[in-house]
């Protein structure tokens, strides 16, 4: 694969079969459009030449991005230059602090700069955050591939809106309920797949999240079913009614403080005990329950800790919304988080906001694309696993390192 | 009891689909210890190519069995060549990666894929034409098993007997064993085992195809998403057989098959799907190794 790059008319070749190849693979879909009832065929033919041109060029990055990768593999502090730019500020504590004084600054401004239409963006971008966030705690902590988290999300969304409509409860008190339900739903979950890892949990956990989504919608009584639960109130200011603008900023403050609150707890969590048992269960379970790490409590805290961000946004959605239906949580809703975990990099905070930001903001700025979205989401997650699979931006543990002289040695 | 041969015969019928689809799951799975996640999207693909050359024949006026043999091979020829391209691209670079890296890549895969043919085609469902003919045996069979039925569950037959066949005396199949038992050794024997790879995923593949070709052409109607549930339904039946094991598969999909169609038939058929996955959970967390699979140690 390396001998691309040395040989210009050999890769020439190379690509040129591949696009041969790609234009026969993708010629009967991407072509041919049937209808067997008016008995009426559409061919696309300016396609083709599409496939072609892209796989062609798109070969010749493809071979680059394998010859980078093997020359790269011995080369043990491949960061990328955002990566060593970011560490570079943190590690300076009077740049550290400045930046994220400057951050908060414009993060509290946002809404009263911008109008309405951006600062809603903005609250789902952060709402895809906190999801992103406690999705990380199990998958990129722990490694434990949960693909039903959508499910937490779904009966935070629920709960808030089923317990306003009957009872009339109200956001502030549901939005710790929901966080309860969503820990307490995540350890039912846990308890059954503790001896389940890799492949059979995340199968499993995907059937549990369409089992929740199929009672959403078939239990018509009291989900409503499909047409979904309307007019939820959204969160009140000490008794002021705000107008459309004023609880959306009023909205968009509530989720910036519970993304803070998010984000303060998973970095603790990520420093304390718990967090390095989730590492070394990710790293190797076995070793580490020889190591006396009780690996039942580990796995549950992963999986209730997780879940629990994933209530509390499920509350804040409903909220935001105004209204919910099944079809907001779909096996795709959990992908997405997937995505935005792993191309920001899984296990660090830095990783998931960058990751959401990019996948949640860009396709809403891009609206021509946005057809594309979920084909761009699932090549990016193929060539992030291929090339980069440490995410955008990689975890980093914290390295106590010894200088002797010249040659250092690094220790864990 | 008619209302009962119905149902055994409907979920005969199913479990066969789910069968030849688990087949693929299995063979993967046996031999890279990967969950193909992207095989639904095969499944999905063979269905679409077998209704595009189905629909062009049908205008040009071929004879039905004729139309339903060349819609097959051209979907086992256009599902095969995107199973060779998906393990190529998305997991032979992954092969010495963690365990949950080829995972991910084959979700990316699977979401790539769906999306892919949504926007080619289009997202609503498109008339698949009926290829099996009618016919008649026994006059008051008819309305219990449709001839449709009867060549899905032959075709399926055919297909595990030949499979199994291959397995058991070809040379590639011999090596396919290998490779599933100890890859290293069979590399060290001379086996070549990216070619083993490569005509698993053919084969599974092409199995794949022949599935989706039949089963669409007997409901009528396919779309861009039929593969993510029947993708789960095999794997379902994969496990419930013990993945990795060839009668196992089979075994699966037959006891999926049925215990959905009576499921249904006699509990409630708004939850159908529910009863997919309720026994695939409580599969996995009673019985992880299937019924025919074996117990695996674990190695560190």
């Amino acid at each position: 694969m390396t001998a691309g790059c040395d040989n210009f008319a050999h890769a020439v070749r190379k690509s040129f079969l591949a696009a041969l190849w790609f234009v026969f693979l993708t010629f009967p879909i991407m072509v041919i459009r049937v209808n067997t009832i008016e008995k009426t065929v559409v061919w696309n033919w300016h396609r083709i030449g599409y496939v072609a041109l892209a796989v062609f060029f798109g070969s010749f990055v493809w071979r680059w991005l394998l010859a980078r990768k093997e020359l790269k593999k011995d080369d043990s502090r491949n960061e990328s230059r955002v990566e060593s730019l970011l560490t570079k500020l943190q590690s300076h504590p009077v740049m550290k602090y400045a930046a994220l004084g400057l951050l908060a600054l414009a993060a509290i401004a946002y809404p009263q700069v911008f109008d309405l239409y951006q600062t809603n963006i903005m609250i789902s971008c952060l709402v895809y955050i906190v999801l992103g966030l406690g999705l990380n705690i199990v998958v990129g902590l722990a490694g434990l591939l949960d693909l039903g988290y959508v499910a937490f999300y779904a009966v935070g969304a629920y709960a808030y809106a089923l317990c306003n409509m009957h009872w009339d409860i109200g956001f502030w008190y549901m939005l710790p309920i929901g966080a309860v339900l969503g820990a307490v739903l995540g350890i039912l979950l846990g308890f059954p797949v503790l001896r389940l890892r890799g492949d059979y949990l995340a199968i499993v956990t995907l059937g549990f999240g369409e089992i929740i989504r199929l009672v959403l919608e078939n239990w018509g009584d009291v989900t409503m079913g499909p047409s979904g639960i309307s007019s939820i109130a959204r969160p009140g200011l000490f008794g002021i009614k705000l107008g459309v603008v004023g609880s959306t900023q009023y909205m968009y403050y509530i989720m910036f403080g519970v993304l803070v609150l998010t984000i303060f707890c998973v970095n603790r969590l990520q420093n304390s005990r718990i967090g390095r048992a989730w590492l070394a269960l990710r790293e190797d379970e076995i070793a580490c329950q020889a190591m006396g790490i009780d690996k039942m409590k580990t796995k549950l805290m992963a999986f209730a800790l997780g879940a629990t961000w994933a209530g509390m946004a499920g509350v804040v959605f409903a909220a935001k919304t105004t209204f919910i239906n099944p079809a907001s949580f779909t096996f795709w809703e959990s992908a997405i988080i997937l995505s935005i975990v792993v191309i920001g990099g899984m296990g660090s905070i830095r990783g998931v906001i960058a990751g959401a930001i990019i996948l949640i903001l860009v396709p809403e700025y891009l609206r021509e694309f946005a057809q594309f979205r979920m084909l761009l989401f699932g090549a990016i997650m193929v060539l992030v696993m291929v090339f980069r699979p440490q995410g955008l931006i990689s975890a980093k543990r914290k390295v106590y390192e010894y200088k002797v002289a010249a040659t250092g040695a690094a220790n864990d | 009891m008619e209302y009962f041969l119905e149902l055994f015969m409907g979920g005969l019928t199913r479990g066969s689909i789910y069968a030849l689809i688990a087949l693929g799951y299995t063979m993967v799975y046996g031999i890279i210890e990967l969950i193909n996640f992207a095989h639904g999207e095969i499944y999905m693909i063979g269905a679409f190519t077998g209704l595009i050359v189905a629909g062009l024949l049908t205008m040009l006026g071929f004879p039905g069995p004729a139309i339903l043999v060349i819609a097959i091979v051209c979907a086992i020829i256009w599902a095969a060549a995107y199973g060779f391209t998906i393990e190529k691209m998305a997991y032979k670079p992954l092969r010495n990666a963690p365990r949950l890296s080829p995972l991910i890549s084959a979700i990316g895969m699977s979401i790539f894929l769906q999306n892919y043919v949504m926007l080619a085609q289009t997202s609503d469902f498109l008339p698949f034409p009926e290829l099996i003919p009618h016919f008649a045996f026994i006059d008051n069979m008819g309305s219990i098993l449709s001839s449709a039925e009867l060549v899905i569950i032959l075709a399926t037959v055919a297909s595990c007997v030949g499979l199994t066949l291959f397995i058991k005396f070809t040379k590639l199949g011999k090596a396919m064993r290998a490779t599933a038992q100890n890859r290293k050794m069979a590399m060290l024997v001379g086996v070549n085992v990216d070619m083993v790879i490569s005509a698993t995923f053919i084969i599974g593949s092409s199995l794949a195809a022949v599935g989706g070709v039949l089963i669409a052409s007997h409901i009528g109607q396919i779309n861009y998403y039929i593969g993510f549930i029947a993708g789960i339904k095999a794997f379902t039946a994969a496990v419930l057989g013990g993945i990795g094991s060839l009668p196992g598969a089979m075994l699966g999909g037959l006891v999926l098959g049925l215990t959905e169609a009576f499921a249904t038939g006699y509990v409630s058929s708004d939850y159908e799907d529910v009863f997919a996955f309720l026994l695939l959970v409580l599969i996995l967390i009673f019985r992880p190794s299937g019924i025919m699979g074996r117990e695996k140690t674990q190695k560190v």
